[in-house]
């Protein structure tokens, strides 16, 4: 699965300045991607947005990321100058973010949005890319997508402004796809559609995909891997299929605490934090 | 304790009305737990807010304890059935202090003894004294989501509405905060309409449970139905498989239902 390995990272640091001193949100990560579906689970400050960012440059300014190794596709990512991140993000490396109502413009049509996508990183002609980006907008399964073309953001439910979203980033055909919370704000059933299409550019595409969560079942069943990180740093790496053997105590905790539909409890187990986990190691 | 009968709520007007909510109906006996399950859009969060008399129009009837509601709702009503929202930091004042937020609801229905009041509302949430005098930002989320509950509780309601309490929450936190709502509702033989789209959630709190779709009960299920798997209908059969995580072949299959 990782034969050909897209993305390396070693050591990876974000640390942020703030008026009370400075925080670190991300402690030593180190991972590979191949052409795969990797899963970052973690809860609510574990690192796992700020990791995914920092891969393309996109921390907060206060923020100030460094790591040992940081390479795409050859290129060292952390003294890559800035004119080639520009040409990496979104073309090469494109990333999901969690709420369409931030990230679309609120005063372009979102189709033509998608179209601009596509434009930017293929230097399409104006046609060719309404065309292709009516085609995706059938892609990530919007009904009627002559109709939802011409609609602003603000007219869109937040599924469809997500499937926008997934669309547009889709359009330049990435190598790599990095996905926060790419569903949760979306239908059971509709997140699922959703993850089958990129399920399909994963498998006939070879695209490789970092879909980052915090629902450990959803990741379980859907990647290929999974890497659980608690406080910045990762607390271990299994195999998706295997989550259930996992055996470090965050990850049994965190699998524990879930209501579920097949095992019921009368109280659930409540995750007892261990300071120890966030110690590094030596 | 509740009896909805034949509700619907419309929004709009004219050729753009929406209709939210169309006939629906159940019942929920004393101290017991109803869950209302579907995705956005099916009506539930709709159905508690007539219910609370946040969306104060709706037709068909809706007792509680034999009285029907009427649009406005009275004093004793409000002391008696108390909501949770899904959100706790919008549905906490951001510059009122815990203890305000706590005291207000003792003001407006003139009820003495406060300060025994807010302390005990707070132990009873699990949350200590240390946390009376601070805001809402000054605290965790799931904190928050505490201090919605004793606020919803210091009138030692019979009945509390929960629209989604713990979506907003990491699931370690969700875990506490479920276990308080079952404690609470053990301790106090309180009455729960639950409004959720996370079915194990639902199952977990919940004895009986009703699937929404576009605004009807699809189904009307108990919680161990749920659990074994045979929902009567198709489209419940699908929300269940969709919830139990991804499955390519399963996906597939899915369809819409209108």
């Amino acid at each position: 699965m990782t034969e050909a390995r897209l993305l390396e990272v070693e050591d990876l640091r974000v640390t942020f300045r703030t008026p009370h001193g400075p925080v670190e949100a991300v402690r030593g990560v180190s991972f590979s991607l191949g052409r795969e579906r990797l899963g970052i689970v973690g809860e609510s400050g574990s690192g796992k947005s700020q990791t995914g960012r920092a891969l393309l440059r996109l921390s907060a300014r206060n923020g100030r990321v460094s790591a040992k190794k940081m390479v795409f596709d050859g290129i060292d990512l952390t003294n890559a100058s800035e004119r080639t991140m520009r040409r990496i993000r979104g073309a090469r490396i494109s990333m999901i973010m969690q709420d369409p109502r931030y990230s679309l413009n609120p005063v372009v049509k979102v189709g033509d949005q998608i179209a601009e996508a596509y434009r930017i990183h293929t230097g399409a002609s104006a046609r060719k890319a309404r065309d292709r980006a009516m085609e995706m907008l059938e892609t990530v399964r919007i009904r009627e997508a002559g109709k939802v073309y011409d609609l602003y953001p603000h007219q869109v439910s937040g599924g469809m402004g997500q499937r926008v979203m997934i669309a547009m980033m889709l359009i330049p055909e990435p190598d790599v796809l990095i996905a926060d919370e790419p569903t949760s704000a979306l239908d059971v059933t509709v997140q699922m559609q959703v993850l089958a299409l990129l399920d399909d550019m994963v498998r006939e595409r070879g695209m490789g995909l970092v879909l980052i969560s915090h629902d450990l079942n959803l990741v379980a069943s859907f990647c290929d891997r999974v890497m659980v990180m608690y406080g910045g740093r990762v607390m271990e790496v299994l195999e998706a299929g295997r989550l259930h053997e996992a055996q470090h105590p965050y990850t049994r905790g965190l699998l524990n605490c879930l209501p579920s539909l097949e095992h019921p409890q009368h109280m659930l187990p409540v995750l007892t934090r261990d300071a120890g986990w966030l110690e590094e190691a030596r | 304790m509740i009896e909805v009968e034949n509700l619907t709520v419309e929004f709009g007007r004219g050729a753009a009305t929406v209709r939210a909510v169309r006939g629906v109906s159940f019942t929920v006996a004393q101290g017991e737990s109803y869950g209302l399950v579907g995705e956005s859009g099916s009506g539930k969060s709709t159905v508690l807010r007539a219910i609370a008399r946040i969306n104060p129009e709706f037709g068909g009837t809706i007792r509680v304890n034999g009285t029907p509601l009427t649009s406005k709702r009275s004093r004793d009503e409000a002391r008696r059935m108390q909501m949770v929202f899904q959100d706790p930091y919008g549905a906490l004042h951001p510059r009122h202090t815990v203890d305000a937020i706590l005291r207000e609801p003792l003001e407006i229905h003139r009820v003495g003894d406060k300060d025994r009041r807010i302390k005990a509302a707070l132990s009873d949430v699990g949350l200590g004294p240390e946390f009376r005098f601070r805001y809402p930002h000054q605290i965790s989320g799931g904190q928050r989501q505490r201090i919605a509950v004793a606020r919803a509780l210091i009138l030692e309601p019979e009945i509390l509405l929960l629209d989604e309490p713990t979506s907003a929450l990491d699931v370690s936190v969700q875990a506490e905060v479920l276990n308080l709502l079952k404690r609470l509702q053990r301790e106090r033989g309180l009455t729960y309409l639950m409004v959720s789209h996370n079915l194990a959630v639902v199952a977990h709190i919940c004895e009986r449970v009703a699937v929404m779709n576009r605004g009807r009960v699809v189904e009307e299920l108990t919680a161990s139905t749920l659990r074994g798997g045979e929902p009567a209908e198709a489209y419940t059969r699908q929300l269940v498989s969709a919830t139990e995580g991804y499955d390519r072949e399963a996906v597939r299959g899915y369809v819409t239902y209108e």
